[in-house]
């Protein structure tokens, strides 16, 4: 009968394996380390002068109250609607007076541009949840986002995310600033006009 | 009848542990707070995961002791707001100083957190310029209503 016999037996190895595994499966994790970032607006110094005011109609109010409900430039929002809504405010196609100014610039590789002096103002509650906070700074980013994608698929014919030449990639962040900040935090309630 | 040919059986298992190995990250510190992340689209990875310092908040996982209330998690400890500046310090002072600027404060927060308590931690790391957050959150569609 030609049987080989095994040399070492096999068996062993597998267990030797195993604890290798359970080892491995018992101190490592699989960890996250994907998120959205965010600067911070640094701290109010009470001695410093006050900033100046920006006007009204260059600022995109959101507001968040406890019960997750929007309110989007005074009025009931959606988290559907928000991220249509925010890339219409910013671009301001008809030059409406209630919608943000904007500036001119001129940017290597774009030319004369007109950049919008519009800024996002995020405001949420202390009873706001976690989740509805994340969901809408992702549709907010994800406005500015759109934004640049369109730039760049109009002036160099590839999505933002897609360009790998750092010129270009600032040109682009500052033609369409991430201008998104977050007030300081105070109680708010949906159905009273924060001013 | 013959016995099974175990000779591929140690192969199988390397091939599980080489996944483990690749797709893992050694624990640093262990969890006491509970710690599922809502989903996002807009997400960047982090770089350089040396100079990232974690902030956990969330529900206890042992509640019959601790309570359900979030609590703030730093390192291995609960902590309240008021020692995030301290924690900040630390972690800045195990860098080395041309890297501080670079340093990013990943937040991991339990998805059915308040935001009260996000809201002071953030204002405690405002305090002590600790400016570059990173909200962590999984890769997924944003889908609310599913509580």
């Amino acid at each position: 009968m030609a049987r080989l016999n095994p040399e070492i037996n096999a068996g062993s190895m597998a267990d030797i394996a195993f604890l290798l595994l359970i080892f491995f499966l018992v101190t490592t994790t699989m960890d996250v380390d994907t998120g959205i970032m965010r600067m911070l607006p640094p701290p109010i110094d009470p001695n410093a002068p006050e900033p100046p005011p920006i006007k009204e109609r260059n600022v995109f109010v959101v507001l968040i109250d406890f019960q997750d409900r929007l309110l989007v430039e005074g009025q009931p929002g959606n988290i559907n609607t928000l991220r249509q809504q925010t890339k219409e405010w910013f671009v301001n196609a008809n030059n409406d007076p209630n919608k943000p100014e904007r500036r001119q610039a001129t940017i290597d590789h774009l030319g004369d541009m007109e950049i919008s002096r519009g800024v996002i103002s995020l405001q949420n509650d202390r009873g706001t949840s976690y989740e509805m906070y994340i969901a809408v700074q992702n549709e907010l980013t994800a406005a500015i986002m759109e934004l640049r994608d369109e730039l760049s698929n109009q002036r160099f014919g590839v999505d933002f995310e897609e360009l790998t030449d750092e010129e270009l990639i600032e040109a682009i962040r500052e033609a369409i600033p991430m201008a998104i900040s977050e007030a300081e935090p105070r109680d708010i309630a949906a159905g009273r006009r924060a001013s | 009848m013959k016995a099974i040919n175990t000779a591929s059986l140690p192969d199988i298992i390397f091939m599980l542990l080489f996944f483990f190995m690749v797709t893992t990250t050694m624990r640093e510190t262990q969890l006491f707070v509970r710690n599922q992340m809502p989903p996002a689209t807009e997400i960047q990875k982090l770089e350089r995961k040396s100079l990232v310092s974690f902030i956990y908040i969330g529900p206890p996982l042992q509640y019959q002791i601790f309570g359900t209330e979030p609590r703030i998690q730093l390192n291995d400890a609960f902590a309240v707001p008021a020692d995030i500046a301290a924690f900040i310090s630390a972690e800045r002072e195990a860098r080395a100083e041309a890297e501080r600027p670079l340093m990013t404060t990943s937040m991991k927060v339990d998805r059915e957190t308040k935001m009260g308590i996000v809201t002071d931690v953030k204002q405690e790391l405002r305090k002590v310029n600790a400016l570059k957050v990173n909200y962590s959150t999984l890769r997924g569609e944003v889908t609310l209503g599913r509580r």
